[in-house]
């Protein structure tokens, strides 16, 4: 072996080379590993989304749509509303994924959706076909010191625009406590049929907006699994699912009844009331010392 | 030759300006090119094609889809993408194993517009030092790119990815775009020569390894009439893919450039005095005669420069 690589002699003369090689790998490896430490720190801010950028629709949840946008801007392409938009650098969603404001562009909802079904990868889900289905947001009255129709105003600007109109958005009347003679027209959002698409946030009367689109997960609250709602596990079940309550023997001091499903305690004429004047009293009871 | 010596020139007056400047200025005119078609529908509303590098969606039928992204989507944990992007990143990925896969680099890549425009002027102002970074370092990138996508379960990498930064803020006007310039050009100007798409891009090194098999390649066939005066090796943006082939002879190494980190820009064709280079297929891997009869030998070059 005397090819043209001379300088590669026996034994010693190598050795200086492989402390050169691996020094320099180890050089790189850990320039790379710093890198990406710093990377990695970088993306865990980088892909947290403000609550003023909203998914277009039938976007996955946002962890799973982090993995599958490719930042193509095909969607912003097919949006013929200017609504779509990708981040830059300097915007606060991360770069180059696609969102709109509500409060400048609110979505249009088109019956046809055209940005979904140009994403190339489904992180726009193309099962979504009625735009009605979409769920963007949840708007959310977020500040009813400032909405006027709790100060007994009229303006139900919001339930008006929702283009879900009389779904997404209620009136509940309620008794005017200040007048004492009007009604209050409060908006009450339904996530049932809320889109998300903004049109109230963009359309609210205010300086700053009293109803906004907040992302799903900040907007809604959640049930504990556990809990059962009585009337509606009655109503679906056609019949109360426990034992009726029947007759009850209660340990009532004497001249006092329990009328169940009736008038409740009844205590009788002439009978001394088992309630004192002072509530400490109740309190007290059987720590009176032994007579 | 020295240092602000303007390399291709002996070949300019053999052979005229056009024929030591062909491969450049297509290569200009498809970076270009692939740019002004994106931009045809912000700008005039003729969608040609839609949305970018990432992915795109050529006359409303044809899908695209870069590959390593959609590589990192998969390693990310998105493993059920639509058939669009599945057709897209195979139908790229099919064309660049074919033709090479750095041929995305030299031919279609905006940032190599900026790292070349950096590397003629390091050139020119005879600019040397800065740091040294080992050619390898892109493949710990792309290890680094993958890694990140699994760890995060998110595309990462593409929150400061300059290739697609660029791309997309040229074709949807954001100021990314700027920037991206600005550091890429001055970092291949100051920090380090060739630094990005020669030492750093884990695009280059994924699409590297993508081409590392591909048929078309750079053949060194007149590699006997070399008269060492080095100018391919300062105008090539890989020069140590070409030593093995060009220098091989004696080693019996072939004249194929084999390295996959070769372009295909085809600089070294184009500016060498003594016309050693030409596109060509990666077999036979010998030289194809010798003297005046591989001049009819069946390179690519022949046909495409006449």
């Amino acid at each position: 072996m005397n090819g043209g690589s001379g300088e590669k002699g026996s034994g010693r003369p190598a050795q200086p080379g492989r402390r050169r090689f691996l020094g320099d790998l180890a050089r790189t490896a850990c320039g790379v590993g710093v890198l990406g430490l710093g990377l990695g720190l970088h993306a865990r801010r980088a892909n947290s989304l403000p609550a003023t950028a909203i998914r277009p629709p039938g976007a996955l949840p946002e962890a799973e749509f982090l993995a599958a946008c490719t930042r193509c801007g095909l969607c912003v392409r097919g949006c013929p509303y200017d609504v779509l938009k990708l981040a830059g650098l300097l915007d606060e969603a991360p770069a180059g994924t696609p969102y709109f404001v509500a409060r400048t562009e609110p979505c249009v909802m088109c019956e046809d959706i055209p940005c979904v079904p140009v994403c190339p990868t489904g992180a726009l889900d193309h099962a979504l076909t009625d735009i009605r289905e979409a769920r963007m947001g949840l708007a959310v009255v977020v500040d009813q010191e400032a909405c006027i129709a709790f100060q007994g105003l009229r303006c139900e600007v919001c339930f008006n625009i929702c283009p879900v109109r009389g779904k997404a958005i209620s009136l509940d009347l309620q008794h005017n406590v200040r007048s004492g003679k009007h009604a209050l027209f409060i908006p009450v959002v339904h996530s049932a049929d809320c889109t998300g698409c903004g049109l109230c946030e963009k359309a609210c009367i205010l300086e700053e907006a009293a109803i906004k689109v907040l992302p799903m997960q900040l907007a809604k609250g959640e049930l504990g699994h556990h809990y059962r709602l009585g009337w509606e596990q009655k109503a679906e079940h056609g019949g109360s699912l426990v034992t009726p309550d029947q007759q009850h023997r209660y340990n009532l001091p004497e001249g006092m009844r329990y009328e169940h499903g009736g008038r409740g305690l009844i205590i009788d004429e002439g009978a001394d009331s088992p309630f004192s004047d002072n509530p400490l009293d109740t309190l007290n009871r059987g720590l009176e010392p032994d007579r | 030759m020295s240092g602000g010596e303007k390399p291709g020139l002996t070949a300019t007056l053999n052979r005229g300006w056009w024929r030591t400047h062909k491969w450049l200025m297509l290569r200009r005119m498809s970076q270009l090119g692939i740019l002004g078609l994106f931009l045809l529908g912000p700008l005039a509303g003729v969608r040609i094609i839609d949305g970018n590098l990432s992915s795109s969606l050529l006359l409303d039928t044809v899908p695209m889809t870069d590959p390593l992204l959609f590589l990192q989507m998969l390693v990310a944990g998105f493993l059920v993408p639509a058939g669009t992007a599945v057709l897209g990143a195979a139908l790229v990925l099919g064309f660049y194993l074919l033709v090479g896969g750095r041929v995305f680099c030299s031919w279609v890549c905006p940032v190599n517009l900026v790292t070349d425009a950096a590397g003629w002027l390091r050139l020119r102002l005879d600019l040397h030092g800065g740091i040294n970074l080992a050619r390898s370092t892109r493949y710990w990138m792309l290890a680094l790119v993958l890694l990140l996508s699994l760890v995060t379960g998110s595309l990462a990498f593409e929150l400061v990815n300059p290739v697609s930064l660029l791309h997309r803020g040229i074709i949807f006007g954001l100021g990314s775009a700027a920037f991206v310039v600005l550091a890429l050009f001055l970092f291949d100007l100051f920090v380090a020569r060739r630094g990005w798409c020669g030492h750093l891009c884990p695009m280059g090194a994924f699409y590297g390894l993508v081409g590392a098999a591909s048929p078309v390649r750079v053949r060194a066939d007149q590699r006997a009439a070399c008269d060492d005066c080095m100018e391919c090796f300062v105008v090539c943006p890989e020069p140590q893919v070409i030593r093995p082939a060009l220098k091989g002879a004696e080693a019996g190494r072939g004249p194929v450039i084999l390295a996959g980190e070769c372009t295909n820009c085809g600089r070294c064709i184009e500016v060498c005095p003594q016309e050693v280079f030409a596109f060509g297929l990666r077999y036979p891997n010998r030289e194809k005669g010798q003297g005046g009869e591989a001049r009819s030998s069946p390179g690519l070059s022949k046909g495409a420069a006449t």
